[in-house]
């Protein structure tokens, strides 16, 4: 196996890592919790990242080893997929500890939530869940350096200081690098977190600094980087699974014999499917397993399966937007309502309405499902690129009839994860094929076809609007209405309603001066899998708001801009729960509230630097939409083409987010320039249709996905100075939102064509 | 059994005819830096050299590349073209993943080679058979004219 993932206790060459430090467990600052618990009536909420399964952890002999060498491990518990996470995490812990990059090595964590805390990498919380934890790690670090230099120079400790990986006693001249003082350190304690002292921002070589350090480009692009498809092992048995077409459905009947005769076929296995709602467990199906991954997908090939009959066997997709367009203009279950609309609506001079539709996408990351799990003496060990490690321990540990401490979960790279290796189904399987050869690897690979036809998609939904335009042109009533099947039908009986996490991503939670508002959630049930997709529900309310929106600037007679900020209203910072958002990303409501002022700073930002205004030859637009999610604010401008023939040119983004401090911004560049491509292709062709109860489309021919012709000419990503002391937000998900209602927008002021259906698809030819 | 010249060396492969490069080469030989994507030709993370040119081994036989100098990722950066391109990405920061990159890599090295100055019209050709998700399509442009301009750098 890989030497990557061996325990890394062996690294540190005669360091005892229990004694490094000694004291942060037993400091006052637990005794100081405990205390307070203590006094509570009842626990309080706990917010952000104490709010999380498992929590977090600051005790920095978890994350950081120094070596003899002096070079530094620094062990970073959060998946990396593509956000850079695990360079930022480590940067924020060598820049507390004065240690230079270029000595520091990045550990991954294996999955364990006891020991590392929260390991869930989603809802765009990695930073800012574990930015204080990781300072507070290197402070440390730095402070019993600091302190075993003093001792061993016999001078005071606040003489001496470290800078770039030595420390340094100015009075004497004198300096020695971190190497030198390995052998001493172990005998320091911990000082107690309270009495840290942090780095001045002033003094930072790595926050918030443009750079683009990273620990993993160089062996991406050389080919030595390990994700999920690389471990390898002797004896290693590869294998691939043919699963119900259709949600609900079974296996009837197989016929493996031509399948066994397809050479280098080992075995022909079922794998039990959980019943709907399947949760994170497999839908089951017949498993081939082979010799190499082309005798598997030969065999499959080869085999003959009939399928049980299922309720969801009728799910059609346009029947089924149909009724989603049809629930939505009836009256739904009350989410939130302020005033009276319907007297707003009778008293208004204008109304307008419009119904918006947009299909299920697939998540289809460049590397699709993959895992390997080994069972040997009775350990269980695990290779796969999740985004969820200790869900997938929990799991995978029961289906092997072994306790947690006997099963072992190591996170590889992940080719991309975008929410669908949250869900650990793919890995279960590998362990039903691990159980059935003792000791010998197994390797479960998804083909495209698999991971599009059997994807947790991204909801469908309608979203229709309705708004009354008062004499001044000002919005007077706003009526929202959204029905989408529901995340939640995958772990228990349909609700057949969206929930709070999912309401409160842009569609309740609307921070317009709008004196009546009524956001209703009609009924529907769900036919398919339905998971999390990057920014999830975002993506179909920010485009409905965002697009009503100019539409009613239109219907207005005013310049969108103008017409945007006026609805913005002033400046205010607006406590969730008046939005009816109890949720709030997880997120203390005093600490992050919706702030109308960083949405007009995002959004005039964004507006001035694209050159909002200017006038554009015929067949030219511009649009663009405004979305506060993941608590952070983005805004963009998109400037479009389309050609006599239908042909979509994007020439221009330009981007704007306020994601409060900046930890490291060449990768929040990366994340809103990714955001944005995908985003255009969400818009343009991203669709997963049914039929008969199955997925239509399977691989990139029938789920286009943007080539680099499709990505804007240029893209220009500003990062915002909140004009406030705010708290840190999301990176990773908040740029996706905007992106769709801004292309359509642009699209509208090109050609007049008002897009209500996605994906555009050939509605511009 | 079918004979390759990978990557500088004689390899006897044991596979069958129909066996695609991409697997014979990650499963049977166990080199791994070559990505599987799509195994239709669609997504260029499996991009790999035969005879200089770039090609999409989920689709190509192992039969057909008998004889052939087949050139992957895991020696790409022996090579003078190939190496300035690695070091681009690195230093423009292109990967986000990094899944797809190997293959951008091999066709961004095939185009350079054959093309030291490419247009942008002429990136987009070339690069239009490789898809990345994570959507890094502006700075893999960047990232070939800055390896464009250290080979010409090189060159003086």
């Amino acid at each position: 196996m890989s030497p990557m993932f061996s325990d890394f206790s062996f690294v540190n060459h005669g360091i005892d890592r229990r004694g490094f430090i000694k004291s942060v467990g037993a400091t006052g600052a637990l005794l100081f919790t405990a205390n307070w618990t203590w006094a509570q009536e009842k626990p309080a909420k706990k917010y952000g990242g104490e709010g999380m399964p498992g929590g977090t952890k600051s005790d920095a002999k978890l994350f950081v080893a120094i070596n003899h060498d002096g070079t530094i491990d620094i062990t970073v518990t959060r998946s990396e997929m593509g956000q850079g996470i695990r360079s930022s995490l480590a940067l924020v812990v060598a820049e507390e500890m004065e240690a230079d990059w270029e000595r520091c090595r990045v550990v991954q964590a294996v999955g364990d939530e006891a020991k590392y805390g929260n390991q869930n990498t989603d809802g765009s919380r990695s930073m800012r869940h574990w930015y204080e934890p990781m300072r507070q790690c290197g402070a440390t670090v730095r402070a019993i350096i600091e302190a075993a230099a003093a001792a061993g120079w016999g001078v005071p400790i606040r003489e001496v200081r470290a800078s770039k990986h030595s420390v340094i006693h100015a009075l004497s001249r004198r300096k020695a690098d971190f190497a030198e003082l390995v052998g001493v350190i172990a005998s320091f304690e911990a000082p107690d977190p309270i009495s840290i002292r942090y780095k001045s921002p002033r003094t930072y070589r790595y926050i918030g600094k443009e750079h683009t350090h990273s620990a993993d480009a160089a062996s991406m692009v050389s080919g030595t980087a390990i994700y999920g498809g690389d471990i390898r092992s002797a004896g290693m048995v590869y294998a691939v699974v043919a699963r119900p077409p259709v949600l609900g459905s079974t296996v009837e009947s197989f016929d493996d014999s031509e399948a066994l005769k397809v050479k280098g076929v080992l075995k022909v296995m079922p794998i039990e499917g959980a019943d709907v709602p399947s949760g994170f467990k497999p839908i089951g199906g017949i498993a081939v397993v082979a010799e190499n991954t082309w005798a598997a997908i030969k065999g499959r090939e080869a085999l003959k399966v009939e399928w049980t009959s299922s309720p969801h066997d009728s799910y059609e997709s346009e029947a089924y937007r149909q009724s989603l367009e049809e629930a939505s203009t009836k009256p739904g279950k009350l989410v939130r309502s302020v005033g009276d609309v319907e007297a707003a609506f009778s008293k208004a001079k204008k109304t307008h309405a419009a119904t918006y539709y947009l299909p299920h996408i697939a998540h289809a990351p460049m590397e699709p499902p993959v895992s390997t799990a080994l069972l040997r003496n009775n350990f269980l060990e695990i290779w796969a690129p999740t985004q969820a490690p200790q869900a997938a321990r929990t799991e995978a540990a029961e289906r092997a009839g072994l306790p947690l401490e006997k099963t072992r979960i190591n996170v590889t790279l992940l080719g991309g994860g975008f929410g669908r290796k949250s869900k650990a189904d793919f890995i279960n399987e590998a362990v039903e094929i691990a159980k059935a050869f003792p000791g010998r690897a197994a390797r479960v690979q998804w083909t495209r076809e698999d991971d599009i036809r059997h994807d947790y998609f991204h909801t469908v939904s309608g979203e229709h609007l309705e708004a009354s335009l008062d004499r001044r042109g000002k919005v007077s009533g706003w009526l929202h209405r959204s029905v989408a099947p529901t995340i939640a039908s995958l772990f228990g009986p349909d609700p057949k309603h969206q929930q709070a996490f999912e309401t409160n991503m842009g569609h309740s939670n609307i921070p317009f001066a709008i004196p009546n508002v009524r956001i209703e959630n009609p009924e529907i049930a769900a036919h398919a899998r339905i998971g999390w997709f990057r920014s999830v529900s975002n993506i179909p309310h920010g485009f409905a708001v965002q697009s009503f929106i100019a539409e009613l600037a239109e219907e207005a007679g005013r310049d969108p801009l103008r017409f945007y900020l006026d609805l913005l209203g002033d400046d205010r910072e607006i406590n969730p729960d008046e939005l009816k958002d109890g949720w709030n990303h997880g997120e203390d409501p005093k600490k992050y509230p919706v702030d109308t002022g960083r949405l007009r700073n995002v959004l005039n930002v964004a507006t001035k630097e694209a050159g909002w205004g200017k006038r554009l030859p015929k067949g030219k637009g511009m649009g663009f939409a405004v979305h506060y999610s993941f608590v952070s604010y983005v805004a963009a401008v998109l400037e479009v083409e389309v050609e006599k023939d239908g042909n979509l040119i994007v020439h221009k983004a330009t981007m704007a987010i306020d994601c409060g401090p900046r930890i490291n911004p060449d990768r929040i560049r990366s994340q809103m320039e990714g955001s944005c491509v995908m985003g255009i292709g969400l818009a343009t062709t991203g669709e997963v249709s049914f039929e008969n109860g199955s997925a239509k489309q399977s691989n990139f021919h029938d789920y286009q996905v943007p080539r680099i012709s499709l990505a804007p000419r240029s893209i220009s990503v500003h990062l915002v100075d909140p004009e406030k002391k705010v708290e840190l937000g999301g990176v990773g998900e908040p740029g996706v939102p905007p992106i769709a209602p801004a292309l359509c927008n642009a699209i509208y002021a090109a050609t007049g064509k008002r897009i209500r259906r996605l994906p555009i698809g050939d509605q511009l030819a | 059994m079918t004979t390759i010249h990978l990557n500088g060396q004689d390899r006897e492969v044991d596979a069958p005819d129909d066996m695609p490069l991409l697997w014979a080469i990650r499963d049977v030989l166990g080199f791994t830096g070559t990505k599987f994507g799509c195994g239709m030709g669609l997504c260029g993370a499996c991009t790999m050299h035969m005879d200089g040119a770039p090609i999409r081994s989920c689709v190509t036989p192992i039969s057909a590349a008998a004889g052939k100098k087949i050139t992957t990722i895991e020696a790409l950066g022996k090579e003078k073209v190939g190496k300035a391109v690695q070091e681009a990405w690195v230093k423009v920061g292109v990967p986000q993943c990094g899944y797809c990159q190997c293959g951008q890599v091999m066709s961004a090295t095939a185009l350079l080679t054959r093309n030291p100055s490419p247009n942008e019209e002429e990136i987009e050709t070339s690069m239009a058979g490789n898809i990345c998700r994570c959507g890094t399509y502006n700075r893999i442009k960047t990232a070939i004219h800055t390896a464009s301009e250290s080979l010409k750098g090189g060159a003086k």
